[in-house]
């Protein structure tokens, strides 16, 4: 097909592979409902360049698919407010950009891969009308060459005979097949970012993983920025370069990969790892994390993860922690920081 | 680099993909939309296709009453009204007996299938443009847009229909409009009045068809993917929101019909010499002992109209609900 399907930004800039894509800023997001004020996400701060996997790990309720709804420019508002803080897309502040320049970077530019594929997915549309639409709302393709685009791209996520099942409606596809149709779709315009929702939380263990690999070849063959959103450190492990933690809607870790595993620097991140079920302590109890995430409409005072935590003291009850720079590229808000990575020597 | 050599168990054969299909009996597997489904459905339904096949008679009466009868609607052709035969009963010649001008009552039944299902349908059609448009604003952008059309409705909505209609219509009784046109009963002004009572309960279902089918994550997903909100409504929304409006569009036609009658009945309806069943009932009303067959006729057709609109109705309903295969 000789149809140009990208006016991307010329090859000169596109050489310039280091250059930051997304740089979120001190994002404050907040849900205003009748009894409370929610803050789902309380200064939220991170950088993506591209080539780059950042993930972003919490566990339900820390406010990680709702910053990725922030950065989406999809957030339910009313009530989801962002309230303070920037969101740049190569420098530009999207959150003051006019709406009509904010949908043609949405899809194109930045894309984004849901959880759950079949609710994700128009019932009423073949999925070869569905990834075609990408085409004809950003290019203004006829029906015809997008249904050839449509094949082509089912094809390149691995579906096998892309040609015949471009007619297909999205319950006629399988869990693992139907995220394939997504992630098709997300990359059908050859987006410089793409934010994945916990891509695989719906699918089972053997189908994660392909998932998994698929989306991180693509990556790999397109250079693109990955945003991988999930509460599963096992999927985390095997892809991403860098890890931000959070917790009641801040980063309360940023390491480089390899560095969270092999030691922690936050009493949660700490938890957490202690969580994982591991084949060499077979038949002991699998340690928990005490309590429930904190309430988002009343966080507590000074660190928010005190209430939990085995090593709180007094100050942690007052004083919120810095965001302090454990090593190059690495940070913790944790008062003791220092003593949590000694422990792990 | 394929990933089938790991022995994907998603790519198995095509025909383990599709369970949904496999319920509905199995053949066809490859294309099976709801509306395909839908369909199949309703192709087997034998409710479905007596519904259809009464409405597609009366549908043909309507649009070619000269088919179905010799003489045209005032009688002038091959049987003139011949005041002698008034009130006659049926004969051989003439089925359904004659009027009391001595007129075929059959061929007056046929060209009274005109009005009433133009008014039904075109009541029908008119309220579910209404519906589609206001129900999808409002549900779809909410806040005070909502709130504005959502009570207009309800305005509309607390006044008893034929009752509103009934004072509706002796109001514009004669008044002029801009000086031009001077309104007068008929199929026009019926029109209007159903239309203005009847257009809420479509708006009502469409409104909470579109909240539901707003918050849907194929919504969301395609918001995310750079779809506009125009984009979303026409084609996210209201191709999964239609439904209940197309299944209770085909339910009211049969109503409005019944509507019709009543208000011709009533005398604010058609008017003489305007030919609708209504109208028929209502001038035999006096003569009921004497000649049940006035009654009679009309009344069959009517009955037997706004029934097939409403089991037409069910059977749409029905095929289109999953849950109640």
């Amino acid at each position: 097909m000789a149809i140009d399907i990208s006016d991307r930004p010329l090859p000169a800039d596109r050489e310039d592979s280091s250059r930051l894509l997304l740089e979120v800023d001190n994002l404050h997001v907040e849900f205003r409902t009748r009894d409370a004020v929610v803050k789902a996400v309380n200064g939220l701060t991170y950088s993506l360049s591209s080539g780059e996997t950042l993930a972003i790990l919490g566990e339900s309720g820390s406010g990680k698919s709702v910053s990725a709804q922030a950065v989406m420019g999809i957030l339910d508002s009313p009530p989801g407010f962002v309230t303070n803080g920037t969101i740049r897309y190569r420098g530009e502040n999207m959150l003051t950009m006019p709406e009509d320049q904010r949908r043609k970077i949405r899809g194109r530019r930045i894309a984004m891969i849901f959880q759950d594929a079949l609710s994700s997915l128009n019932p009423v549309f073949t999925v070869g009308d569905q990834i075609g639409e990408m085409f004809r709302v950003h290019l203004g393709m006829s029906k015809k060459d997008s249904r050839v685009k449509a094949a082509e791209l089912l094809d390149r996520v691995r579906i096998p005979s892309a040609k015949d099942r471009v007619k297909d409606y999205p319950h006629q596809f399988s869990g693992g097949m139907r995220q394939r149709v997504m992630i098709a779709m997300a990359l059908s315009l050859d987006p410089e970012i793409v934010i994945a929702d916990e891509p695989t939380t719906a699918l089972d263990v053997t189908v994660q993983a392909q998932i998994m690999k698929l989306l991180s070849d693509l990556q790999q063959e397109m250079s693109m920025g990955l945003i991988l959103i999930t509460h599963d450190l096992g999927v985390v492990a095997d892809v991403a370069d860098r890890i931000e933690v959070m917790y009641a809607g801040r980063v309360v870790e940023e390491a480089d990969v390899g560095d969270i595993y092999a030691r922690p620097a936050h009493p949660y991140t700490e938890a957490l790892l202690k969580s994982i079920p591991r084949v060499d302590m077979k038949g002991q109890a699998l340690s928990t994390i005490p309590g429930t995430p904190p309430n988002l409409a009343r966080i507590p005072a000074g660190c928010a993860f005190h209430p939990r935590c085995h090593r709180a003291q007094a100050i942690c009850a007052t004083d919120e922690p810095e965001f302090a720079q454990v090593a190059l590229g690495r940070r913790s808000r944790c008062h003791f920081w220092p003593e949590v990575l000694d422990d792990q020597r | 680099m394929s990933d089938r050599d790991i022995g994907d168990p998603d790519s198995a054969t095509p025909g383990a993909t599709s369970t949904a299909t496999a319920q509905v009996g199995g053949f066809g597997g490859r294309q099976a939309s709801l509306t395909a489904d839908a369909w199949r459905e309703l192709r087997r339904n034998p409710l479905f296709i007596f519904a259809s096949a009464v409405i597609v008679l009366m549908l043909a009466i309507a649009i070619f009453p000269g088919l179905f009868s010799g003489v045209d609607a005032t009688n002038k052709r091959e049987f003139p009204c011949l005041l002698s035969n008034t009130v006659g009963t049926p004969t051989a010649d003439h089925w359904f007996g004659f009027d009391l001008q001595g007129c075929d009552y059959y061929s007056r039944v046929i060209y009274g299938a005109r009005p009433s299902i133009t008014i039904g349908v075109v009541v029908v059609g008119l309220s579910v443009l209404i519906a589609l448009l206001f129900g999808t604003l409002s549900g779809f952008y909410g806040g005070f847009l909502d709130t504005l059309l959502s009570r207009v409705t309800d305005v509309f909505f607390g006044i008893p229909f034929i009752l509103g209609a009934i004072v509706f219509l002796s109001a514009i009784q004669g008044v002029e409009v801009l000086g031009l046109i001077t309104l007068e009963r008929g199929v026009t002004t019926v029109i209007i009045a159903l239309t203005i009572f009847g257009w809420t309960t479509l708006t009502r279902l469409m409104r909470s068809s579109v909240l539901s089918a707003r918050d849907m994550d194929y919504v969301q997903a395609a918001r995310a993917l750079g779809a506009s909100n125009r984009r979303l409504m026409i084609r996210h929304i209201l191709p999964n929101a239609i439904t209940p409006v197309v299944v209770y569009g085909t339910v009211s036609v049969g109503l409005i019909i019944a509507a019709e009658a009543a208000l011709s009945f009533l005398g604010v309806g058609l008017q003489t010499p305007a030919i609708s069943w209504g109208l028929m009932i209502s001038e035999s009303q006096n003569r009921i002992q004497s000649a049940p067959h006035l009654l009679l006729f009309p009344g069959l057709f009517l009955s037997v109209t706004v029934l097939a609109f409403l089991m037409l109705g069910d059977a749409v309903r029905d095929a289109f609900d999953p849950k109640l295969r």
